[in-house]
């Protein structure tokens, strides 16, 4: 079998650039179990090195005994706070200009923070001599409570920065206040409800780990990691450490899911990189489950207060918000740097306001740093699930269906390019069908009348709609930057003389397919079958530089470039065609994969024997270098818009208040589609987190910090018997702006999803008089709401 | 300690630590990576493999325990270079992303196939309740095992004969 062909079921209609539903390259190694993953990477002499975590959530170190551990036969090393202190490496900074220990010295300021590490011949060793370090601490009262952390009388968790005297990191806000405040008075109708997006982690099924080997006499560093951002890990690295960007290799190798947990630059990767250069051998750090769920990147930890005005015949006015940050105790976030609250502006939705605010302050608290992560499109999704959620609060109390509420108040086709109230340009978008579509796939009628013989009976049954717009694919550089690089990617092709190309991206895979939409992409504009094209990347040395995946950039930013890139190549190849055929470039016509003369197609040349006389013997076209090859950086010039109209079905059962989510129809917009099948999984991966944070998955801390989810026993993850057959379908409206109008879907149903699970549940409430409950709607989470004690998740 | 056992048709006998898991006797010992590991607490099933022709994670086990025993791996799905149905199914249907959870999974598909060869969708969301997939949201994956379900020929790769 052969990649270009397509699988059984590929319609015409799904081939929107040439190739459509493509088997992926990747499979063939990852179903033989040949993948190559970083805990699969054994080196000769290589050691093992295993963190000592603070027990507890906030103390001052008073000592650190590492004697025992020491001498353990098969330990190495044994290295503590003080010891990376005097190389003046004890702190680095955070993807936000923030700093963060990376062995604890004065405090520890989370449970589970970073105290030491133990080098040592094997894993069970190095894990052994742990527990033969003493430290002793003396504990502090633990900031847990987000809503407290700006009190008078709180500790200062990070008395590390000069002269800080509060828990505060920074205020933000967005909108004009004035005239949104304005519009609220003189509304007819003003909800009001507090919502909140509890803390959870998006938990990839391979856990964080690295292998750095520094070589002794040359100084080179290569570093296998589970890295979602090669290039910007690399030089974050030498701006840290001092190391020459020259001597640093990056290797991404295949990454068992990433979901934004592989942005950061996480203190093992420090760690595992100071043993090696310090000891001379390969060190391997592979974080346990625990260490990844407790310690790494989580995601959301918002209190939103969120109001909306609308008149009483249903036209939504205006939104606002006032949100309160738990960004732990490290500022972690992995966002631009001019946008310290993510995308989190989008909150207007996919609605036609007159006025919006929203203002957000953050915190320090004693909880592990991050914020930015599980697929949220910088908190896309935290502005999504509250616009979706205050609308369908809305529509409670004007006893509106919430389909018809939205219909009503849709940005309008024609009013794109549209500007929101909070400054966002959303590109392109077309919302009524796509909404109609759902209903129809849905059977929303039929659904609604369902539900109103089954409450007659006292059953339990729900629909839950939520619609969502999207921004992704940042840059462009001029406003977005991470820590001063600029949001833009690289990508470089190669065709070589016998026609078969390699193309190297600046982004990396971890799962969604780059090594096959990739090829597409350079097969649909150059005409050379997918097949013949290697697609090259998660290696700093052979990969040109760029930001990396994450935010649903790369099919936006990445794949813009790929598509340049391959359409500067075909130029070139153009003029060596007008050479071989002697007639003018502008006499020639291309017709997927081989230029020919306007008139006469007998006289035609194919791109693969245009790439034998880029190399070949003969003169090329005057001034004509040889070779056919380029590469580009593209900086985009806005972002990119993808929709999407959710409808969820649910029943409880009344006696146990279990939910059973009975269907799930999604319909997606993700403009110009590149592999269907691709899509299609990017889908159903994000309904099943949609599902999982609506339901299951909450990372709890008691209330002296204690992590209370700290492994998979605590925190659930859906499993097949909690997810629907996904029904998905989808519309398309391609982005005006990039070059083959794809937009991105990574992220589109983490976004969406989480509100049409909810509201679904709360409509499936309405009988109890229940507007709004929140997330996790775990069985006793949704009886304490049957109940009227429904309390909120922190 | 000595332990002897049959891993994809192949005798090996090694000299472990007592404690050493099973998972890292297949992963770190005999460098068969496609075993993957993913939790501390048995529940995320990357690390199945076959015992004796049935599902086991490998992770719950001591090698120890394993010895005189028949283990398959994912890397014994391939049978002189013919793919098992599961591994065709699981690249037809797109029941993979990451990959870190399809060599658990296709190794219960294949348990599951050899006792029952025509499971209906429940039977088959049942099965694999015991693993974690955090990319394809299972339909998929559901869908790869009916294919292979449909594909079957008389590959009986690990079952316990
Ligand atoms: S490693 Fe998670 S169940 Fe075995
Ligand atoms: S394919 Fe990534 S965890 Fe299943």
């Amino acid at each position: 079998m052969t990649t270009t062909e397509p699988a059984p079921d590929t319609t015409e209609e799904e081939r929107p650039i040439g190739f459509g539903r493509l088997l992926r390259k990747e499979d063939p190694r990852l179903i033989r179990g040949m993948g190559n993953f970083v805990d699969d990477i054994s080196l000769d002499g290589m050691l093992h090195l295993a963190i000592l975590r603070s027990p507890v959530a906030h103390a001052r170190i008073v000592s650190i005994d590492t004697s025992a551990a020491e001498a353990h036969p098969k330990v190495v090393a044994v290295i503590t706070g003080e010891d990376l202190a005097a190389q003046g490496l004890a702190w680095m900074p955070t993807l936000s200009n923030d700093t963060q220990a990376v062995l604890a010295t004065d405090k520890v300021r989370f449970q589970h923070q970073e105290v030491a590490f133990v080098v040592a011949e094997d894993r069970y060793s190095a894990r052994d001599a742990l527990e033969l370090i003493d430290v002793e601490y003396d504990w502090l009262d633990p900031v847990v409570d987000v809503r407290t952390a700006l009190d008078a009388d709180v500790p200062v968790i990070r008395d590390d920065l000069d002269g800080k005297t509060d828990n505060h990191i920074f205020d933000w806000e967005t909108g004009d206040e004035a005239a949104t405040n304005a519009v609220f008075d003189s509304a007819d109708v003003v909800v009001s409800e507090e919502i909140i997006y509890p803390r959870v982690h998006p938990a990839p099924m391979e856990t964080c780990g690295c292998v750095a080997d520094v070589e002794r006499v040359s100084g080179q560093l290569t570093l296998w990691c589970t890295s979602q951002a090669p290039h910007a890990h690399r030089t974050v690295y030498a701006l840290v450490a001092g190391l020459p960007e020259h001597k640093i290799r990056v290797i991404a190798p295949d990454i068992g899911g990433g979901f934004g947990n592989k942005v950061p630059i996480y203190p093992g990767y420090v760690c595992a990189i100071v043993a090696s250069l310090v000891i001379g051998k390969p060190v391997k750090w592979m974080e346990d489950r625990t260490e990844n769920l407790v310690s790494t990147g989580f995601a959301r930890d918002y209190v939103m207060n969120a109001d909306i005005a609308a008149t009483k015949e249903g036209k939504i006015l205006a939104v606002r918000t006032n949100v309160l940050a738990d960004h732990g105790a490290f500022n972690g976030v992995a966002a631009p740097t001019k946008y310290p609250a993510g995308f989190f502006g989008v909150f207007t939705g996919s609605y036609d306001l007159e006025a919006a605010y929203a203002k957000m302050t953050a915190v320090y608290t004693n909880k592990a740093p991050g914020g930015v992560a599980y697929a949220c499109s910088f908190r896309i999704t935290e502005a999504v699930y509250l616009v979706e959620r205050i609308v369908d609060c809305l529509a409670h109390e004007l006893d509106m269906d919430p389909a018809e509420l939205r219909l009503k108040n849709f940005i309008k086709p024609d009013q794109f390019p549209y500007e929101t109230k909070t400054g966002w340009v959303y590109d392109s978008g077309d919302y009524e069908p796509a909404m109609r579509k759902a209903m129809e796939m849905a059977g929303y009628d039929e659904l609604r009348r369902e539900q109103a013989e089954k409450r007659e009976r006292g059953e339990l049954m729900g629909i839950g709609v939520s619609f969502f717009t999207e921004a992704v694919g940042a840059g462009p550089r001029k406003d977005m930057d991470i820590l001063g690089l600029g949001m833009a990617d690289g990508c470089e092709l190669r065709i070589h003389p016998t026609g078969k190309a390699v193309v190297r991206l600046s982004v990396k895979t971890q799962g969604q397919g780059h090594e096959t939409t990739f090829a597409q992409i350079v097969a649909e504009e150059i005409g050379i079958p997918p097949e013949d094209i290697e697609v090259v990347h998660g290696d700093t040395d052979n990969t040109p530089f760029g930001l990396g995946t994450y935010g649903s950039r790369s099919t936006p930013v990445s794949g813009a470039a790929a598509a340049l890139v391959t359409r500067k190549v075909r130029d070139k190849a153009q003029i060596i065609a007008s050479g071989m055929l002697e007639v003018s470039v502008a006499d020639l016509q291309w017709d997927k994969g081989a230029f020919s003369v306007k008139g006469d197609p007998t006289k035609s040349v194919t791109i693969q024997d245009i790439a034998m006389r880029a190399h070949g013997a003969g003169d090329l076209p005057d001034g004509l270098e040889g070779g056919l090859e380029a590469q580009i950086c593209y900086n985009p010039e806005n972002l990119t818009y993808p929709f999407g109209a959710y409808i969820c079905v649910v029943d409880i059962d009344p006696d146990t208040a279990v939910v059973k989510v009975r269907r799930f129809i999604a319909v997606d917009d993700c403009g110009t589609q590149i592999n269907p099948m691709i899509i299609e999984g990017q889908v159903h991966g994000g309904l099943a987190d949609g599902v999982g944070m609506a339901m299951m998955e909450m990372i709890a801390f008691d209330e002296d910090g204690n992590c209370l989810g700290g492994s998979l026993m605590d925190y659930l993850i859906p499993t097949a018997l909690e997810t629907p057959d996904w029904e998905t379908g989808h519309t398309v409206t391609p982005s005006p702006h990039h070059p083959i109008g794809a937009k991105g879907i990574g992220e589109s149903a983490t976004v969406g999803s989480p509100p049409a699970v909810v509201n679904a549940i709360v409509d499936a409430l309405k009988p109890y008089g229940i507007r709004h409950a929140d997330m996790p709607l775990t069985p006793s989470r949704v009886w304490e709401a049957m109940q009227g004690n429904h309390t909120p998740p922190i | 300690m000595q332990v002897t056992m049959t891993i994809n048709g192949q005798e090996v006998s090694e000299e472990i630590e007592p404690r050493l898991l099973l998972v890292h006797f297949i992963r770190d010992q005999l460098g068969l990576t496609g075993t993957h590991w993913g939790c501390d607490t048995s529940n995320c099933g990357t690390c199945v493999v076959l015992i004796d022709g049935e599902p086991v994670k490998s992770c719950t086990q001591l090698a120890a325990m394993a010895s005189g025993h028949d283990i398959t791996t994912v890397e014994g799905l391939e049978v002189d270079g013919e793919l098992d149905p599961v591994q065709e199914g699981f690249m037809q249907c797109h029941g993979l992303q990451c990959g870190f959870c399809t060599p658990g999974m296709m190794l219960t598909a294949r348990a599951l196939l050899n006792a029952d060869p025509d499971p209906s969708e429940e039977v088959i969301r049942e099965a694999i309740s015991g693993q974690i997939c955090r990319c394809t949201g299972y339909s998929t994956i559901v869908r790869s095992i009916q294919w292979a379900a449909d594909h079957e020929t008389d590959v009986s790769v690990g079952s316990a004969s």
